[in-house]
């Protein structure tokens, strides 16, 4: 108990702090690396986050997103490495110290806690007032449309209500900071979709900072104000999503997000020769030997030989995705995304164009 | 075809086996009824006068040995159900090497397959030389609480620890995540969250001891820390009476709730 209360102020301060500076940089995490045993899972990660940002830790599972989440949240220790919050350092707060909130990928909720006293879990061990307690209780479980359910039991609920106790039993707390790791990975696809949109709008309203952790691309472009993509404990590439999505800046990026068609080559005077034919791309590369990168939507179909990047193709097989046809072409093979006004037959030879603005010269 | 021959054999078999387990009780419950004073097993009617009758008039001063009973039972069980949650805790939420809580797991684990004759003769050795000590260890109801809590201990941090295992460490680092300090989890999470393990191994402990008669033999005192298992054994070699088998009896049913109450209780849990 003791320790709970010695929390309460410390918590406030940082609170009232953030009242009179909120227009600072909300989050600066500077050089984290973290190794389990003989893994190193991050290898000196740093990036700044403004006030009221929504920024998403995109990559695949083992990339250390979630360590990172982890060691923001004081539930993971970094081995080097610094991480301030509104000018704070705070990696040797312990996690009950922090003003810093998560919702957890299963939730955890409180088994054996109505829907009232799990959203309070987080006043009462700082020993809030009772009609405090109630008072924020009441607003959060009225923002998240959980106002009818307050003496249900975790087991009662459904996943998408879980979620909403869950960000609710966070967000009571009115954190400087809030984590979530992979809230929607329980949801089913439709309900998923529809959360996505509402967790967006939540966060404009509040206004407050979110770092989301997922492996779903379209979660993170759906959400985020900035993504940062993550892979073997570094962030590959940091950026808004048009421009993370439309100038990805390696193979991997290109590969991870909305799979492009990437064209390995050789630079030459005129451009970069590609099994494709030689290509002309907006500036030289850097290398001697690497890739070219364009989005399957990108590809044009043209009426005859364009002026530039043209290549005359077959149609190997059309699959049909209801927006739009799926079509793979050799040579390449490159993969094409085609509105379903353009009639194409399998076997049927065309030209195709690589345009010149959307054919991205990768690092690597 | 082979599955539908098979089935009245084996429903057969089953009856039969639960008939030889239980048929050895049934005999004890009827004798308890048996209106032979001096014992015997020959029928001579329908008496509650010598088994249970007697039995409550404090026949052979029972009532006595009753309470040392319940009294080593009850103390030791609330002992043990402390050290041995504490015990499981400690072992399971400290982040102790893997290699050493493999370790533990088998120490605690050891006690519950030691036979109790090798238990009980370790106990004997061990106060023998405390007793240099302190007369606190002369033979008597404080050395059999010690020996009972000492092999109750591991069953009740196997329980317990169980039960940890089902809810693992995500709701106690949400809850440090909502600001609580340890002992708030402690209090307010983790204890909770426990109590039917803790229960169920407090219940298993007391049946332990209740029933216990090796150890408690091997550590009692005189007559005035006599349990009703050393009575009985005691009397046995004067012939048993029908008020013994009424004793039997009642004991039986005794354990035969309480192991329902823990079933029930488990099976609640189940459901949530």
């Amino acid at each position: 108990m003791g320790n709970a209360e010695d929390g309460a102020p410390g918590a406030a301060k940082l609170v009232g702090a953030n009242g009179r500076e909120a227009r600072a940089a909300e989050l600066e995490v500077k050089g984290i690396c973290k190794s389990f045993d003989a893994v190193q899972v991050l290898r000196e990660v740093s990036f700044t986050v403004r006030h009221g940002e929504f920024i998403t830790l995109l990559g695949p599972s083992g990339c250390g997103k979630t360590t990172l989440l982890r060691i923001l949240a004081g539930l993971e220790q970094a081995d080097s490495g610094d991480v301030e919050l509104l000018g704070k350092r705070i990696l040797s707060l312990p996690a009950n110290k922090r003003p810093v909130n998560t919702v957890f990928q299963s939730y955890a909720l409180f088994p054996h806690l109505n829907v009232f006293e799990n959203v309070a879990f987080g006043l009462r061990a700082r020993s809030f007032a009772n009609a405090e307690v109630n008072r924020r209780v009441d607003g959060a479980l009225d923002m998240l449309q959980l106002e009818e359910y307050p003496k249900r039991y975790p087991h009662q609920l459904s996943g998408g209500q879980k979620q909403r106790v869950a960000l609710a039993r966070a967000l009571v707390n009115e954190p400087e900071l809030l984590l979530l790791d992979e809230p929607m990975s329980a949801l089913d696809a439709k309900l998923r979709a529809e959360v996505q949109l509402d967790l967006r709008r939540l966060q404009r309203r509040l206004g407050k900072t979110f770092i989301l952790v997922t492996h779903d691309q379209d979660e993170a472009m759906t959400v985020s104000d900035r993504i940062l993509v993550m892979n073997q404990g570094t962030i590959e590439q940091a950026g808004v999503p048009t421009e993370v999505y439309e100038h990805p800046v390696n193979r991997f990026v290109a590969q991870f997000l909305g799979a492009a068609n990437l064209i390995s080559g050789e630079r030459v005077r005129t451009g970069v020769k590609t099994a494709l034919g030689t290509l002309r791309v907006r500036h030289a590369p850097a290398w001697e030997r690497g890739t070219l990168a364009i989005r399957p939507e990108r590809v044009r179909v043209a009426k005859g030989n364009p002026e530039n990047n043209g290549i005359y193709a077959e149609v190997r097989e059309l699959i049909f995705r209801g927006d739009h046809f799926e079509v793979f072409v050799e040579p390449g093979p490159l993969r094409l995304k085609v509105p379903p006004g353009v009639q194409l037959k399998v076997g049927q030879k065309v030209w195709l164009e690589l345009p010149l603005e959307h054919l991205e010269v990768l690092a690597d | 075809m082979m599955r539908t021959k098979l089935n009245p054999m084996i429903a057969v078999i089953g009856i039969g086996v639960i008939v030889f387990l239980y048929v050895p009780m049934l005999a004890v419950a009827v004798y308890s009824f048996n209106d032979a004073k001096y014992g015997g097993y020959v029928w001579k009617g329908f008496s509650f006068e010598q088994g249970y009758l007697r039995l409550f008039r404090n026949e052979g001063n029972v009532l006595q040995y009753l309470q040392n009973t319940l009294v080593l039972a009850v103390a030791s069980t609330v002992i043990s159900t402390v050290l041995g949650t504490l015990l499981a805790l400690a072992m399971n939420r400290f982040p102790w090497p893997r290699k050493i809580k493999g370790f533990f797991d088998l120490l605690v684990y050891l006690p519950v397959v030691t036979p109790d004759i090798v238990f009980a003769a370790a106990m004997v050795v061990a106060f023998t030389m405390l007793r240099y000590l302190s007369s606190i260890f002369d033979p008597g109801i404080t050395n059999m609480i010690i020996a009972h809590v000492t092999f109750q201990i591991a069953f009740v941090a196997m329980v317990v620890q169980s039960r940890l295992a089902t809810f693992g460490r995500t709701l106690e680092e949400a809850a440090r995540d909502l600001y609580a300090s340890n002992w708030y989890i402690l209090r307010k999470l983790t204890l909770p969250l426990l109590a039917p393990g803790i229960f169920a191994g407090a219940m298993l402990a007391f049946t332990l001891s209740l029933d216990d008669f090796v150890i408690s033999f091997f550590t009692k005192g005189g007559p005035e820390s006599t349990t009703l298992p050393i009575w009985l054994q005691a009397e046995f070699r004067r012939g048993l009476k029908p008020y013994h088998h009424a004793l039997s009896t009642i004991i039986f049913l005794t354990t035969v709730l309480l192991v329902l109450g823990l079933e029930r209780l488990t099976r609640k849990e189940r459901q949530t």
